[in-house]
C-alpha cells in the first residue's frame, strides 16, 4: 500500500530524515513513537506530500508521489489525514465541513454528500451537531468531525498525526474510541502518537523512531514487553 | 453676507455639489484600481515561485535559489508608493506621464494616480490578511486534495476577507480625504469648489466648515457600515 524507500528530508540545514524505508500493508495500523524532534510527525507528512522530501521515493498503491508527472491533488483524495490541531474551517459549519470536498472534488450533489455526511456524523456520534459552527465544538468534538471530514472523501488510507495532543485528557479517549473503530474496520492507518496504552492495544505494527530514523519495528506488544535496541529501551522506561 | 447668501446666491452651492461629485468619482475610481492592483500584488507577494531553485548549494550563485522575482517586484512597488508623498505621485501622474497627452481628463489622471497609490497600501493589508491566517487551513483544504486554487477560493480567501474588510474601509477613507489634494493639478473636487466660493464672497470660515462637515458626514457613513458589516460576519467567530 504504501513504499517509501531511502527518505531524507532536511529543513535547511537541519537533517530531520535520514534514510527510512518502510512497507505498509493494507489493513495495517502502525503506530509511530518517538521522542520529540526524532522525525515522526515529518515521516507522516511526507506520506501525503505535507512535506517535500529532499530525496527518495514514496508509493502509494504503486504511484511514485515524489515523481513531477504525479498529480498529487488525485493521490491526497484517497490519503485522508488528520491533524494535531484539528483545522475545522471556522466559516463552515460542521456540515459544510465534510461535504465540501466530496462536491468539489468527487462531484457528490449536495444531497447525497449529506446523506454520507450524516452517517459518518453517527461514525463519530454527533449528528446533532450538524449545523453548529467549530467554534460552538470542544477539542474532542472538533477532532471527530475532523476524522468524519477526512473519511467522506472514502480514503484508503488515513495518517494521524498527534491526533489526541492538543486535546484536555478527558476529551482524548472519545477521540480513540473512533479511531479504534476505524482499526476494526479494517482502515489502512499510520498513527504518530504519545498515548502508548493506545499505540499496545490498537498497532498491529510499532516504529520506534529516533533521530531521522526507524530504530525498531515490530508487534508492538513484543516491542513494550521486550525491546530489542538499547535506545528503545531507554525510551521507554521513561515514558512507560 | 448671510450664509444664505453665501451659498446660494448666484447658485454657488452648484459648486460644492460639482465638487462633491468629482471627490466621490475619483475615491470610487481610485478605489477599484486600487482593490484590483493590490489583490494582484499581494498574491503575487506569498507566490512560492522559485525558478532558480536548481542553484540551491551552488558556489556563487547559491543565494539566488531563494530569489522570487513576483515577490521582489511586489516589495519595490510598495516600497515605492509608501515611501513618496501622494502629491508628488500626482504631480508625477499629471506632469511627466501625461504632461503632453492632451485633453485627458483631470478625473481619469487623479483616478489613475490615486488607485496606484492605493494599491500598495491594500496590498499590504491583503498579504497581512492572507498571511495572518493559520498555515493548517491551507493544509487541511490540501490534505483532502484540493489545488492550490481551489483551496485560496473555499477556505483562504473567505477568511482573509474577514480579516482584511475593516482595514480596507479604513483605507478607503484615508483615500476619500487624500483626493482633497488634487487641486494641484487642477481637479475641481469639493475643497477647490470651497475655494471658488472664497474668492467670489470672501468669506473662508462657512465654505471650509461646509466642507470639513461633508468630509465628515461621508467618513461617518463609511465606517457606520463598515461596523454593520463586521457584526454580521461575527456570526461564525
Amino acid at each position: 500500500m504504501i513504499e517509501v524507500n531511502n527518505l531524507y528530508k532536511s529543513f535547511g540545514e537541519l537533517e530531520v530524515l535520514k534514510g527510512i524505508n518502510e512497507h505498509i500493508m493494507k489493513e495495517e495500523v502502525v503506530v509511530v513513537i518517538g521522542p520529540s524532534g526524532s522525525g515522526k510527525s515529518t515521516f507522516l507528512r511526507c506520506i501525503n506530500l505535507m512535506e517535500q522530501p529532499t530525496k527518495g521515493t514514496i508509493k502509494i498503491k504503486g504511484i511514485d508521489i515524489t515523481s513531477a508527472k504525479t498529480n498529487i491533488n488525485q493521490v491526497r483524495q484517497k490519503v485522508g489525514m488528520v491533524f494535531q490541531q484539528f483545522n475545522l474551517f471556522p466559516h463552515m459549519n460542521v456540515m459544510e465541513n465534510i461535504t465540501l470536498a466530496p462536491i468539489k472534488l468527487k462531484g457528490l450533489t449536495k444531497k447525497e454528500a449529506e446523506e454520507v455526511a450524516y452517517e459518518l456524523l453517527d461514525k463519530v456520534g454527533l449528528r446533532e451537531k450538524a449545523m453548529e459552527y467549530p467554534n460552538k465544538l470542544s477539542g474532542g468534538q472538533k477532532q471527530r468531525i475532523a476524522i468524519a471530514r477526512a473519511l467522506a472523501m472514502n480514503p484508503e488510507i488515513m495518517l494521524f498525526d498527534e491526533p489526541t495532543s492538543a486535546l484536555d485528557p478527558e476529551m482524548v479517549k472519545e477521540v480513540l474510541e473512533v479511531i479504534r473503530g476505524l482499526a476494526n474496520e479494517g482502515m489502512t492507518m499510520m498513527i504518530v502518537t504519545h498515548e502508548m496504552g493506545f499505540a499496545k492495544e490498537v498497532g498491529t505494527r510499532l516504529l520506534f523512531m529516533d533521530e531521522g530514523k526507524i530504530i525498531e519495528s515490530g508487534n508492538p506488544k513484543e516491542i513494550f514487553a521486550n525491546p530489542k535496541e538499547e535506545r528503545t529501551r531507554i525510551f521507554l522506561s521513561k515514558v512507560l | 453676507m448671510s450664509v444664505w447668501e453665501i451659498f446660494f446666491g448666484n447658485d454657488r452651492y452648484k459648486y460644492m455639489l460639482d465638487g462633491l461629485k468629482f471627490s466621490l468619482l475619483v475615491t470610487a475610481f481610485a478605489a477599484v484600481i486600487g482593490v484590483v492592483i493590490g489583490v494582484v500584488v499581494a498574491l503575487l507577494s506569498i507566490t512560492d515561485f522559485k525558478p532558480f531553485k536548481f542553484l540551491k548549494g551552488k558556489k556563487f550563485f547559491g543565494k539566488w535559489a531563494d530569489f522570487n522575482p513576483f515577490s521582489f517586484i511586489a516589495t519595490i512597488y510598495v516600497d515605492i508608493i509608501r515611501g513618496t508623498p501622494s502629491v508628488v505621485q500626482l504631480m508625477i501622474m499629471h506632469t511627466v506621464i501625461f504632461g503632453s497627452v492632451k485633453n485627458i481628463p483631470k478625473l481619469v489622471v487623479a483616478g489613475l494616480a490615486f488607485g496606484i497609490n492605493s494599491g500598495a497600501y491594500v496590498a499590504e493589508i491583503v498579504r497581512a490578511g492572507i498571511q495572518g491566517l493559520d498555515k493548517g487551513q491551507m493544509e487541511a483544504a490540501r490534505s483532502l486534495g484540493m489545488s492550490y486554487s481551489m483551496a485560496m477560493y473555499y477556505i483562504i480567501i473567505p477568511q482573509a476577507i474577514k480579516n482584511i474588510l475593516p482595514a480596507l474601509v479604513s483605507e478607503f477613507i484615508i483615500l476619500l480625504k487624500e483626493t482633497s489634494i488634487v487641486g494641484f493639478i487642477g481637479g475641481m473636487d469639493l475643497l477647490r469648489s470651497a475655494n471658488i466660493i472664497i474668492s467670489q464672497t470672501y468669506r473662508a470660515f462657512e465654505p471650509l466648515m461646509a466642507v470639513a462637515i461633508i468630509y465628515l458626514v461621508l467618513t461617518g457613513v463609511f465606517t457606520k457600515i463598515m461596523r454593520i458589516v463586521e457584526r454580521r460576519m461575527r456570526v461564525s467567530d
